[in-house]
């Protein structure tokens, strides 16, 4: 079966997008959660009893402390509190710890260490996915069941200072609140001060219930200047004097009551050597745990190290202290000292209520959870403890029941512990059955793209599939054999959750049959081109021969790039990688165009050894002249290139060193990455508030420059949508406050600028529409070259039009710079040196990655500009938040793209094909580093920075990819013309 | 004639090669508180000065190009000039294009520029020495099959190799390492030297492999 290289260049990336969805499928599984949203005390299981005799407790225990006061500590590491930092700059605490009424623990977070998803652990008990961080981008509110929304629920009164996220995660909430914001970094005693001149306050007055503080200070000291600056150490101490506070009102309080209360010190991370966090290094994952309360024994002088627990376990603690269900979906186990002080009845329900909330949660979760031992010890426990109660209700109060007491505590804490990590399995295991399909579809489709490379690249830029030979060979029958008794093997044997088993049969099995045929076709087409390899030997060493300096850094820069994403810290910065190969590409186009030109000069001068070599070339060079010149003189020429035809030689030696400077502009607009990320950046200097006037004037230049370097090409109507659109663009600016009309001298009465937006949207689609019209104009009523180039552009410039919309104000100068960047390129640079489709293609996909961190994107979640979602709209929309989001954050690499393709089809003299050249590169360089990432991302799973660096990086290789494969059906839809055009 | 320039080459690169070495090593042992890593720039200094001195050593000793005319003292001095002008416009273009790769603008200028210094010395000087302050000529050599004669091979490979050694000494620059010599600009120096060295050790052993191959081209 023939198949044109575009056809066969956008299947395999449909395909591999598939290949992708699944192996994400299988790497991140869903998290651990039950159905319904939030648990309500009727829910709560009554005590456990043994047939005939029925407990009388079945409600709720009463809360354990009248008062909770969690005193949490941003970026507190674990050897700021047990350290020697500690001893001297925490003396209270110290003091408390070694020999005060406290319990001490290391609870241990889990990755991302980074604030929000900690405080979701701590309130929830459960450990967000990182799914949950992605899909939650949009929506703040914390709609699990957590500690906070029960407390609300049963009329608690909480009140909260600190680090205004909370207010974000749980808005209504809090009875009382005053957030602070950590935008400021580099502010560390305000942020505190803000939080501490409420305590005095606070601490007099009796109407609350649950005190919660975050301090953010310390963690600012560690972004500054790292845990070992001379500012962390009077920090402590400054927290140390709030912790005394504290304590100390709420022991003269205690005097007249007689529940006691609870503080609770804690840090939500630690805080890595550099004083950074997210990673899951050891001194960003452990935290100190501190619980005080004059309930709890006095301690001798003996100091034990403190026990390592989970963060998890601190939500169902505070969930039993203040009397509240455990919220459904915790993970953690009650800190089984904190009940210690109570009767052994009360504590064996403490424990009865957790297990069975833990017993619930698994249940849901797991489909063989009759056979998970932590069931069944559990189901044991509650046994015991039925027959317990028996006794105790019978009056019996001999020495046997407390040992018998004893014991079933001991069963419960065992049967918590294992259900606790079988739950937490479910959570940290891949799906490696899921993630192996995906890997070998994906990978069976790089080899296939790599094997038809010569085919599809010749001039008959078709590609013949091997169908008929192995589909009906042995082989594949073998093949389909051996992985359907794979896939039922693996699927009755595995006891965890598996994606791919889930799936029905029938789709199972066609997805088997089509690996084998696709293998079958890789191994006939491999077998075919080494066969056909094995005549003409001598071609072998001319094979690099052939190849211009260009053709070599193409592939030793994509080579590298691909090599390059094995190690952490260049998928970090792995805008550095693409900012240095585009570099090296303007240097080499540089040298092409000094070679070109000079040593056409010169032909007259060099000896006769060299006399043939450039008569031939500048022959060649006067064709490209001559075609040139026709091609100038064909269109109606504007003053900019009458100009540029004059002095075509400087303008051509210049533009590759204008495109150098420019990069080198855009690099310092944006600062992006992980390590230079904190420098100072142009982009942030223009959008401080002091210089709007600047910002203002820049706005404006760019959208005139806009329009100058689009109209060109466009019909008379989308000149002017366009123009109304850019208008437009002001306008919305101005109206949300970015910018400043010349006669406005500040900004007052801001809207959202929705009838602002909508109006650009308006224009938008109106010259997407006339530009697909044209397009389709083009494609079936009569096949015109010129139309169908007009409707490119014009498609073209209404996706410029809506970037511009959308782009934060300053990266407009971005957008401008890669029309000026296109536009040069294309003039003077890809005409003359008469590069072929190949090269074009991917020195577009090269300034097309460039441009994607030029935008300021970089390979962390938290660079997606989501604000672009709701740009004229009133509130949070799913649909076009997350196709805007997707389109701005994606517009480098799409906007170069689709102007590969609008030059590659408007290029006259150029050979038919070119389009389907271009697709099938596209393709292929799409495909290369998202395969070669899977199998990284594969081999890595168990690496420590597997969720903070390379999991973020997989997603968004995998969303490019299917934009990529977008692109190529679009290629694919233009190219179809040609080749009908060609066979006429 | 290309067996005796063959050798006459060899010996120079060699002798380039042990001034590169002893640029290192002797400043190390004489003089106290020289690390390559903490005092970097006069390291930067001295191993250029010794790259320049031992080319124009060669180029006196060797006579590379050995033109049969003879030059007058006026015209002698002009090309002098000129190419002074030539190493100093190369060494601020090489010190543009550094700060074109990312290099930080106003910060660490001295590092950069010498830096740039490095690089020209290991390059442009060597093209004074051997084809003079002619950009036609450099043109030729650094385009495709443009050598005519072994210095002009020599020329290209060490050249090149320096370029690349550079280029390649920036990578590890991203590595969140923490290492001294991750600095700016100790790495790319670093490479830059390495591949100038390497250069002129692998420029003859090429040549001599592939001679019977050249001398068919040059012809
Ligand atoms: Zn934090
Ligand atoms: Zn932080």
């Amino acid at each position: 079966m023939k198949v044109s290289s575009s056809v066969l260049a956008s299947c395999c990336l449909l395909i591999q997008v598939f290949g992708a969805m699944l192996f994400i499928r299988g790497f991140f599984p869903l998290p651990v959660r039950s159905q319904s949203r939030k648990s309500t005390s009727a829910e709560t299981p009554p005590e456990p009893a043994t047939a005939g005799l029925l407990s009388n407790w079945t409600k709720l225990p009463s809360p354990l402390f009248k008062k909770v006061v969690v005193l949490l500590i941003d970026a507190l590491r674990q050897d700021f509190v047990y350290g020697p930092k500690g001893k001297k700059h925490m003396p209270y605490l110290t003091q408390l710890v070694e020999k005060g009424t406290t319990h001490s623990f290391i609870a241990k977070a889990a990755a991302p260490t980074v604030t929000m998803p900690r405080i979701k652990a701590l309130m929830t008990g459960s450990i967000p996915g990182f799914i949950d961080v992605v899909m939650n981008l949009n929506s703040h509110e914390l709609l699990d069941d957590n500690v906070i929304w029960q407390g609300k629920q049963a009329g608690k009164r909480i009140v909260f200072y600190g680090d205004d996220t909370w207010i974000k995660l749980f808005p209504k909430h809090f009875a009382e609140y005053d957030g602070t914001t950590s935008f400021f970094v580099s502010d560390y005693t305000e942020v505190d001060n803000n939080v501490t001149r409420h305590l005095d306050d606070i601490l007099k007055r009796n109407d609350w219930d649950m005190l919660i503080l975050h301090y953010l200070g310390l963690d600012h000291i560690g972004h500054l200047t790292g845990p070992h600056s001379h500012l962390v150490g009077p920090k402590l101490l400054e927290m140390d004097t709030v912790l005394k506070k504290i304590s100390v009102a709420l022991m003269s309080q205690e005097e007249d009551i007689s529940v006691p209360s609870l503080i609770v010190l804690c840090g939500d991370h630690g805080m890595s050597e550099t004083g950074s966090h997210g990673g899951s290094s050891e001194e960003e994952v452990q935290t100190p745990l501190v619980l005080i309360s004059s309930a709890f024994e006095e301690k001798g002088g003996i100091s034990k190290l403190p026990e390592i627990i989970q963060q998890t376990d601190i939500a169902p603690t505070l969930a039993i202290s203040l009397g509240l269900p455990i919220p459904q979906n915790s993970l953690g186990i009650l800190v089984p000292q904190t009940v210690e002080h109570k009767s052994m009845r009360e504590q064996l329900r403490f424990l009865h209520l957790n297990g069975h909330q833990l017993c619930m949660l698994l249940r849901q979760n797991l489909e063989a959870y009759e056979k998970d031992a932590g069931v069944e010890q559990f189901k044991k426990a509650e046994k015991s403890h039925g027959n317990w109660i028996k006794l105790y209700l019978e009056g019996n109060a001999s020495e046997t029941l407390t040992n018998l007491g004893k014991k079933v505590l001991k069963q419960y804490l065992e049967a918590l512990k294992n259900l606790s990590s079988s739950l937490g399995k479910q959570i940290a295991e891949y799906d490696i059955y899921s993630m192996s399909i995906g890997a070998v579809i994906s990978l069976e489709i790089l080899f296939l793209l790599l094997l038809s490379i010569p085919n599809a690249l010749s001039s008959r830029a078709e590609f013949d599939i091997p169908l008929s030979s192995p589909l009906f060979s042995l082989l594949f029958y073998m093949m389909c054999l051996v992985l359907s008794a794979i896939h039922v093997i693996v699927c009755t044997s595995s006891e965890k959750v598996c994606f791919f088993c889930s799936i029905s049969w029938v789709l199972a099995l066609g997805i088997m049959m089509f690996i084998s045929a696709l293998s079958c076709i890789v191994l006939s087409t491999l077998s075919k081109m080494l066969a056909k390899s094995q005549y003409p030997n001598k071609k072998q060493d001319s094979i690099f021969s052939g190849w211009s300096e260009l053709d070599l850094l193409l592939l030793i820069g994509t080579l590298g790039h691909v090599i390059s994403m094995g190690a952490s810290s260049f998928i970090e910065e792995e805008h550095q990688t693409w900012y240095f190969l585009t570099n090296t590409l303007c240097l080499a186009l540089a040298q092409e165009m000094c070679r070109k030109y000079f040593l056409v000069k010169k032909s007259n001068f060099l000896d006769s050894a060299e006399g043939e070599d450039s008569k031939n070339e500048s022959l060649y060079m006067d064709k490209i002249y001559d075609t040139h010149k026709k091609e100038l003189k064909e269109q109606t020429l504007p003053l900019l290139s009458q100009f540029a035809k004059q002095h075509e030689k400087w303008i051509a030696l210049s533009s590759p060193w204008a495109i150098l400077i420019i990069c080198r502009l855009l690099r310092t607009l944006n600062q992006t990455g992980i390590q230079w990320i904190h420098r100072p950046d142009f982009g942030h200097w223009l959008t401080s508030s002091e210089h709007k006037p600047e910002l203002s004037f820049l706005v404006a230049v760019c959208l005139v420059m806009i329009f100058i370097l689009i109209q060109g090409r466009c019909s008379f109507v989308s000149k002017v949508a366009l123009a109304f659109g850019l208008l437009g663009i002001y306008c919305y600016r101005a109206a949300i406050g970015h910018v400043l009309y010349p006669w406005q001298n500040n900004s007052n009465g801001l809207s959202k600028g929705i009838t602002e937006a909508r109006f650009v949207y308006i224009f938008v689609l109106g010259i997407l529409f006339t530009g697909t019209k044209d397009l389709l104009k083009s494609q079936v009523i009569y096949t015109d070259p010129q139309t169908k180039s007009l409707g490119l552009w014009e498609v073209y410039s209404g996706f410029i039009l809506l970037a511009a919309l959308l782009y934060r104000p300053h990266n407009l100068v971005v957008l401008v710079f890669c029309l000026l960047m296109q536009t040069t390129l294309s003039m003077f640079i890809w005409n003359l040196l008469k590069h072929d489709a190949a090269q074009i293609t991917i020195m577009h996909y090269w300034f097309g990655q460039a441009f994607f961190f030029f935008q300021g994107n970089s390979n962390t979640i938290s660079t997606v500009d989501i604000s672009a979602g709701f740009v004229g709209m009133e509130n949070y929309v799913e649909l076009p938040a997350i196709f805007l989001t997707m389109f701005i954050t994606y517009s480098g690499p799409l906007l170069w793209a689709i102007h590969l393709l609008w030059y590659l089809s408007s290029e006259t003299h150029r050979v038919s094909t070119t389009v389907a050249h271009g697709c099938y590169c596209y393709a292929a360089i799409r495909s290369i580093p998202v395969t070669v990432y899977i199998l990284v991302v594969t081999a890595f799973r168990y690496h420590l920075f597997i969720w903070s660096v390379f999991s973020p990086k997989l997603l968004y290789e995998a969303i490019h990819l299917l934009i990529s494969a977008g692109v190529c059906v679009m290629f694919t839809a233009v190219d179809k013309n040609q080749i009908s055009k060609s066979e006429n | 004639m290309d067996e005796t320039e063959l050798r006459k080459m060899s010996t120079g690169h060699i002798f380039g090669a042990f001034a590169v070495v002893l640029s290192v090593c002797v400043p190390v042992l004489s003089v106290d508180g020289f690390s390559f890593l903490g005092t970097h720039l006069s390291w930067l200094c001295i191993c250029s000065l010794c790259v320049i001195l031992v080319n124009i050593l060669l180029l006196l000793l060797l006579k590379p190009n050995a033109s049969s005319k003879k030059t007058s003292l006026s015209n002698k001095l002009s090309k002098l000039t000129k190419s002074c002008i030539y190493f100093v416009i190369s060494c601020f273009l090489f010190h543009g294009i550094i700060v074109l790769y990312g290099a930080p603008l106003v910060e660490s200028v001295a590092e950069t520029f010498l830096f740039a210094v490095l690089l020209s010395s290991f390059t442009t000087s060597r093209c004074l020495c051997l084809l003079g302050p002619n950009f036609s000529a450099w043109v030729r050599v650094f385009s495709k099959d443009g050598a005519l004669s072994v210095w002009d091979h020599s020329l290209q490979i060490t050249t090149v190799c320096s370029v690349v050694g550079a280029w390649l000494g920036a990578f590890p620059i991203p590595l969140d390492w923490d290492r001294p010599w991750q600095v700016w600009p100790i790495s790319c120096s670093l490479g830059a030297t390495l591949g100038y060295v390497a250069g002129l050790l692998i420029a003859p052993l090429w040549i001599y492999c592939n001679r019977k191959r050249l001398t068919y081209k040059s012809r």
